[in-house]
């Protein structure tokens, strides 16, 4: 995710034998993995573009009928712009909750900071079944939501089957998603900074602002960009606590192919997810590149 | 974490419904569990890919990563981002290629069918802690090694292996769980007869509401928690995350 291997060769070699062993030497070792991906990841992939271009409906029309059918059908717009506001309102949600308990996570002891550590983790690595089943116990019509809603005089709301229901399991779901990429950034943040910004006159909160906010950029930034490609695709907890009437893109990429067995057009919006998801990436990855060089020449337009 | 364990209570429910919290308690679920054969199947062939999923992504994920630790050349950054390609891509996206090139291999329903998806999607997560507790190994230990004569497989085995042990292991227990928890790939690869715990779980909870599946939920969620636990808060030196 964030955690990008780095050089780990760069040490100078001592001896000549050792220096015969680097370079090129190694790479064999990384072969098979990439063979597997090779095989069963990226083969695959290419296959589905093209299909997506191949199989037309009514044989002989242009390649692009499949992306033209995508874009010109309002259905599938408004399919695209729910799953796309799902996205950004799961986003803002989990970066709202995942900040302020990234910065608890730095501002506590070492064996307090364990505990929060594992609260993360340990829901990080439930499984997704298991979390969705106990999302669905909860929201039903006559689950503790909404008794707890009856009990308080909201009265009941209907909390499945559509996207409310969705949005909240998300939330919960991607969490980790969050507060992991942001905790690491948070945690390599000098707090003597914030204390220099204090003795110049700064309040805590102007400090927090101009000088904590900025530094953490780049974790919110991942965070966001994590959360929100996976929102975009995410498939199970659409299927389980929402509704085919309130579709999000994936549940209808899923029936294009595995009911309709329309390869094509299944494949054309599996493409337009993975193009949209490949370019937010890139995007990110781009602007961390910048903001990084940014920080080490000490140049800061801000 | 807290909205998780409804499950457990859920567990014990003698009603046919998923009400909550239940009103009468049993024990019928577990053994229904361990009884009914197409959940006990699902779990045995749920537990037989996860370990082979372990044992091939860890095998394949830490040569990878000390092989590209190792070498120096200049299409090593894009080779590491290659390989991190499968943690970016949207599942469903995934699911579907995989799933219309193995109707063709006729792989579908298969146990090497899954062992094989499964491994691709463990991959990074056995290569991202491996490169990193390879990151603060002091490589001076192996060329000692080599100056006193050991070739280098031993000396990765005598002395590299075991100071990247807590990466390695990481790394196993995060492929164990990919393959064990894996669901929308494993939805397209089931079959009637062969699929795995999380697909059996699915299908009792959206065609025939099946308490079972809280059972289900239960071993899964203690399982799961228990590995983790385990390994974050194991006696030796930092757990590599």
């Amino acid at each position: 995710m964030t955690v990008s291997p780095q050089d780990g060769g760069g040490r100078p070699s001592g001896g000549a034998r050792l220096r015969g062993l680097g370079g090129r030497a190694w790479i064999p070792l990384v072969l098979p993995a990439l063979l597997i991906l090779a095989v069963f990841f990226f083969y695959p992939l290419a296959e589905i573009v093209r299909r997506s271009f191949a199989e037309i409906a009514p044989p002989g029309t242009s390649p692009f009928g499949n992306y033209q059918w995508f874009f010109d059908t309002p259905a599938n717009l408004t399919i695209l712009r729910r799953t796309i506001v799902t996205a950004v309102a799961v986003t803002a949600a989990c970066l709202l909750v995942a900040y302020p308990y990234a910065y608890l996570m730095t501002v506590v002891g070492r064996r307090t900071r364990a505990v929060l550590l594992a609260l993360v983790l340990v829901p990080f690595w439930t499984s997704l079944m298991v979390r969705n089943f106990a999302w669905i116990v909860l929201l039903q019509d006559q689950g503790p939501v909404n008794d707890a809603l009856a009990a308080v005089g909201v009265g009941r709301q209907r909390l499945i089957g559509n996207v409310s229901g969705v949005t909240i399991a998300m939330i919960q779901i991607l969490l980790p998603f969050a507060t992991l990429p942001i905790y690491a950034v948070l945690r390599g943040i000098d707090r003597r900074l914030l204390q220099a910004a204090q003795s110049l006159g700064a309040p805590p909160w102007r400090a927090f602002l101009k000088v904590y906010l900025p530094l953490s950029a780049p974790g919110i930034l991942a965070g966001a960009l994590i959360v929100f490609v996976i929102s975009l695709g995410f498939y199970v907890t659409p299927a389980l606590l929402g509704s085919p009437t309130n579709a999000l893109i994936s549940q209808f990429i899923f029936i294009q192919v595995s009911t309709l067995l329309d390869w094509g057009r299944g494949g054309a919006m599996a493409v337009v997810l993975l193009v949209v998801a490949m370019v937010l990436i890139g995007l990110g990855s781009l602007a961390a590149r910048r903001g990084q060089s940014r920080l080490s020449t000490g140049i800061d337009p801000a | 974490m807290a909205p998780t364990l409804v499950v457990i209570p859920m567990g014990f429910t003698a009603a046919n419904t998923f009400q909550f919290p239940p009103s009468d308690w049993t024990l019928d679920r577990y053994s229904s569990l361990f009884s009914d054969p197409a959940w006990f199947d699902a779990l045995k062939t749920s537990v037989i890919v996860a370990v082979l999923v372990t044992a091939l992504a860890t095998v394949l994920g830490t040569a990878a990563a000390f092989g590209l630790s190792r070498s120096r050349f200049r299409m090593k950054p894009a080779i590491s981002a290659v390989l991190l390609v499968p943690m970016v891509v949207p599942t469903v996206v995934v699911a579907i290629a995989i799933y219309a090139i193995f109707l063709k291999w006729r792989f579908v329903g298969t146990l090497h069918g899954f062992v094989l998806a499964h491994t691709l999607l463990a991959l990074p997560f056995v290569f991202v802690p491996v490169t990193a507790s390879l990151q603060t190994f002091d490589r001076r230990l192996e060329r000692a090694a080599a100056s006193l004569g050991a070739p280098p497989l031993r000396a990765f085995l005598q002395v590299t292996l075991p100071s990247i042990r807590s990466g390695v292991l990481t790394g196993a227990l995060f492929a164990f769980i990919t393959s064990f928890d894996e669901l929308v790939v494993s939805l397209f690869l089931g079959t009637a007869t062969v699929r795995t715990l999380p697909v059996q779980m699915y299908g009792s909870v959206t065609r025939e509401i099946d308490p079972t599946v809280a059972a289900a939920s239960t071993v899964t969620l203690l399982l799961t928690t228990t590995l983790l636990l385990a390994v974050l808060f194991r006696p030796q030196r930092e757990a590599v995350l």
